[in-house]
């Protein structure tokens, strides 16, 4: 068999979550760097920058929008619902957690621990989504788009109205913290939020927080992971596919929208209470569309439909805003320290003072020029239309030309 | 070759459909026995295709009765007719365009499976055994259908010979009782008619699956069909068997729209 390395001699392996070692091996060695990354000062010749705090939280959002991204893209990615009602489960299963978590005072607070309310903050996200549901997923395509969109609009007055959960416009609330509690005791069995030792590592609140949020990311991927190859999973995508084909041949169209909407808001649900008690204060503007547009762009830049897409696609967004930010301070690094062509360059590109010109104004509200924000969201909507163009199947379908090409490695055809 | 209890597989009485007042069936009845293949043939826009939205249920015809071993099919949705055992294949291929060949064939056991999202999602107990036993199945019908080296492929990049194969495939997996396929050698070679013919035969054969066939391609339906019904202008013209079929003078008229006195020159 030497030489012909991938052919499957059995069904279960075949068939096996992992099926080449290559991968095994690959998402192990991934694994054990993402969850030594906290440690990373202490590791020689880790990627020492990895280990800094502000990349700890970068991490963090990562894995919290890669729960979202997951979600949405079982919904619209797998069972091809577009669905702009993201925003809204995701606000909701943050003040599920607020009100179930935070300790009563003058806004709503049970103070329950963390193993009641991010189960909840999946749990009434999903009850509400099956109840809302059945008018939804009646409706097709573009139609389902607008449908969810008036969610995210009804989502935002009541979030702006419930000031006792909510905190109101423009104030918002502390959200509770990750500490494990058994019940309602003092000092919590485990304590992410602050700073620690661990098994003899010093660990900061930050590392902790990410590991935890690490942890739950690989849970829920494991989840979207099953559920997409086995019978649920096939019956969304034959859906998406072909709606009347998939019924004739069996799924119950209607159940299977319905169940995919509901799994999808769980997932919001947690994605959004994980962000918010990361975060530490939300406010209701934090649920708006631009949010579910967001995930949107995920999924399209990551490619819709598959697992790896989804997690590809958010490190990808969420990473390349920080690297945009790097890169214009960098810049301007450059222009305050002095002369040289690099510098006129860097001065054409981005304004420091108000009264300098640049493509880049680092000054927001202040002259002409793009903000740092404005950017971004031009970077994206152009990264988005040239994927549709070029790679529909996004930064999935990258890879897997990469890998096509080293599976026949050393042959090129 | 009537059914022991005498009841046949599917009986369709009188039913009548249209489209805002486009009428696509008037009164159409006909019968399929246990183990028969029926054939259905009739003009473009004759309402064949239409025959078989009805049984399945995506058309409600506004009359008539259609009986699955003497129970209604009226009523119910598209994926319980599937459930009593109807499979189907489509005039224009309508295979899941982008899972796999594999996928594609296992979408079809879907209703011989019983896990659900909580399992499958744990892939725990009978997930699991499901997934592993289907698998089998699967691979028996792809060696039947003779597609082994495209199992891994999305469909949506094959050739079209195959895509109509594969989507026997999703049908046989399907384990049904009746077998109805739209025009299933449209667009084929000659050499890929006869190993499709091969196959329908096969299924009635060895598989004892019922089919209605609904062909444009008269050497075929007159080689294998036991019986044949006309269809024109939604209307039933004649049914027999092949041999009386092609000699039927009002089945000449429809097709060559005068009554010729030779017979219809396709006609085996
Ligand atoms: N969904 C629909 N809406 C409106 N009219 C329809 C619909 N489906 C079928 N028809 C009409 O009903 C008639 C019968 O169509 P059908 O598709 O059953 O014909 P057919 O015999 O299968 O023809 P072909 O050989 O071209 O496939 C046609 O006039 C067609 O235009
Ligand atoms: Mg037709």
């Amino acid at each position: 068999m030497r030489g012909r390395p991938h052919l499957h001699t059995s069904y279960s392996s075949d068939q096996a979550l992992m099926p080449t070692t290559t991968k095994k091996v690959v998402l192990a060695i991934f694994l054990v760097l993402a969850a030594l990354a906290p440690i990373a000062s202490s590791i020689p010749f880790y990627p020492d920058f990895l280990g800094h705090n502000d990349w700890m939280k970068i991490l963090s959002h990562v894995a919290v929008f890669g729960i979202g991204a997951l979600g949405i893209n079982l919904l619209t990615g797998v069972a091809g619902q577009v669905s702009l009602g993201h925003a809204f489960f995701m606000g909701l299963g943050a003040y599920v957690a607020v009100v179930f978590g935070s300790p009563p005072g003058d806004l709503w607070g049970l103070g329950l621990p963390m193993w009641i309310w991010l189960p909840m903050a999946g749990i009434i996200p999903a009850i509400v989504g099956l109840l809302v549901g059945p008018a939804a997923v009646r409706v097709r395509g573009l139609y389902l788009a607008f449908a969810t969109l008036g969610l995210v609009f009804i989502g935002e007055w009541a979030w702006r109205n419930l000031k006792f959960v909510t905190g109101g416009a423009f104030a918002g609330r502390r959200f509770p913290d990750f500490q494990w509690r058994v019940w309602k005791e003092e000092t919590p069995v485990v304590d992410f939020a602050s700073d620690g030792v661990w098994l003899g590592f010093e660990i900061s609140e930050e590392a902790k927080v990410y590991l935890l949020m690490l942890g739950f990311l690989v849970v829920a991927t494991l989840v979207a992971k099953n559920l997409q190859r086995t019978r649920t999973g096939r019956a969304f995508q034959a859906i998406r596919d072909r709606d009347i084909a998939a019924e004739i041949m069996g799924v119950d169209e209607f159940r299977y929208k319905l169940t995919a909407f509901g799994i999808s808001s769980a997932y919001a649900g947690v994605a959004g209470a994980l962000f918010a008690s990361f975060v530490g204060r939300q406010i209701p503007e934090t649920w708006d569309l631009f949010l579910s547009v967001e995930f949107i762009a995920i999924i399209l830049i990551g490619g819709a439909g598959t697992v790896s897409g989804a997690l590809m696609g958010t490190a990808f967004v969420i990473v390349l805003p920080r690297l945009v930010q790097d890169f214009t301070e960098w810049l301007s690094g450059i222009i305050e320290s002095g002369e040289g062509t690099l510098a006129k360059v860097a001065d054409v590109v981005v304004a420091i003072s108000p009264d300098d010109g640049g493509v880049i104004n680092t000054i927001p509200g202040v002259g002409p020029g793009l903000s740092v924000f404005q950017l971004n969201q031009i970077l994206f909507g152009l990264l988005i239309i040239l994927f549709m163009i070029f790679e529909p199947l996004g930064l999935y379908g990258i890879w897997l030309r990469i890998r096509n090409y080293w599976k026949g490695w050393p042959f090129t055809y | 070759m009537s059914a022991a209890n005498g009841t046949p597989l599917l009986e369709v009485g009188d039913i009548s459909l249209s489209f805002k007042g486009l009428i696509a069936l008037q009164e159409v009845s006909f019968h399929v026995n246990q183990g028969e293949l029926f054939s259905i043939i009739g003009p473009n826009g004759a309402g064949k295709t239409s025959i078989f939205n009805c049984i399945n249920q995506v058309y409600k015809p506004q009359q008539g009765s259609i009986l699955w071993k003497g129970e209604s099919l009226m009523g119910l949705k598209p994926n319980q007719t599937a459930e009593r055992g109807i499979a189907r294949t489509f005039q224009n291929i309508e295979l899941f365009a982008h899972m796999t060949v594999m996928d594609n064939i296992l979408s079809g056991r879907h209703i011989r499976m019983s896990h659900g999202w909580v399992a499958g999602s744990l892939w725990m107990g009978r997930a699991k055994r499901e997934e592993m036993e289907n698998r089998f199945k699967v691979e028996d019908i792809i060696d039947f259908l003779e597609i082994e080296r495209w199992r891994k492929y999305p469909v949506g990049l094959l050739p079209y010979g195959v895509q109509k194969r594969v989507e026997l495939g999703r049908a046989l997996a399907m384990d049904p009782e009746l077998l109805l396929l739209d025009e299933p050698v449209a667009g084929m070679n000659l050499e890929e008619t006869e190993d499709m013919a091969r196959f329908i035969l096969d299924i009635q054969d060895e598989l004892g699956i019922s089919l209605i066939l609904v062909e444009h391609d008269m050497s075929l339906v007159m080689d294998i069909a036991d019986r044949v019904m006309v269809l024109d202008f939604g209307r039933k013209i004649a049914e027999g068997p092949p041999s009386e079929i092609q000699s039927n003078v009002d089945v000449i008229k429809a097709y060559l729209g005068t009554t010729g006195d030779a017979a219809i020159p396709e006609f085996g």
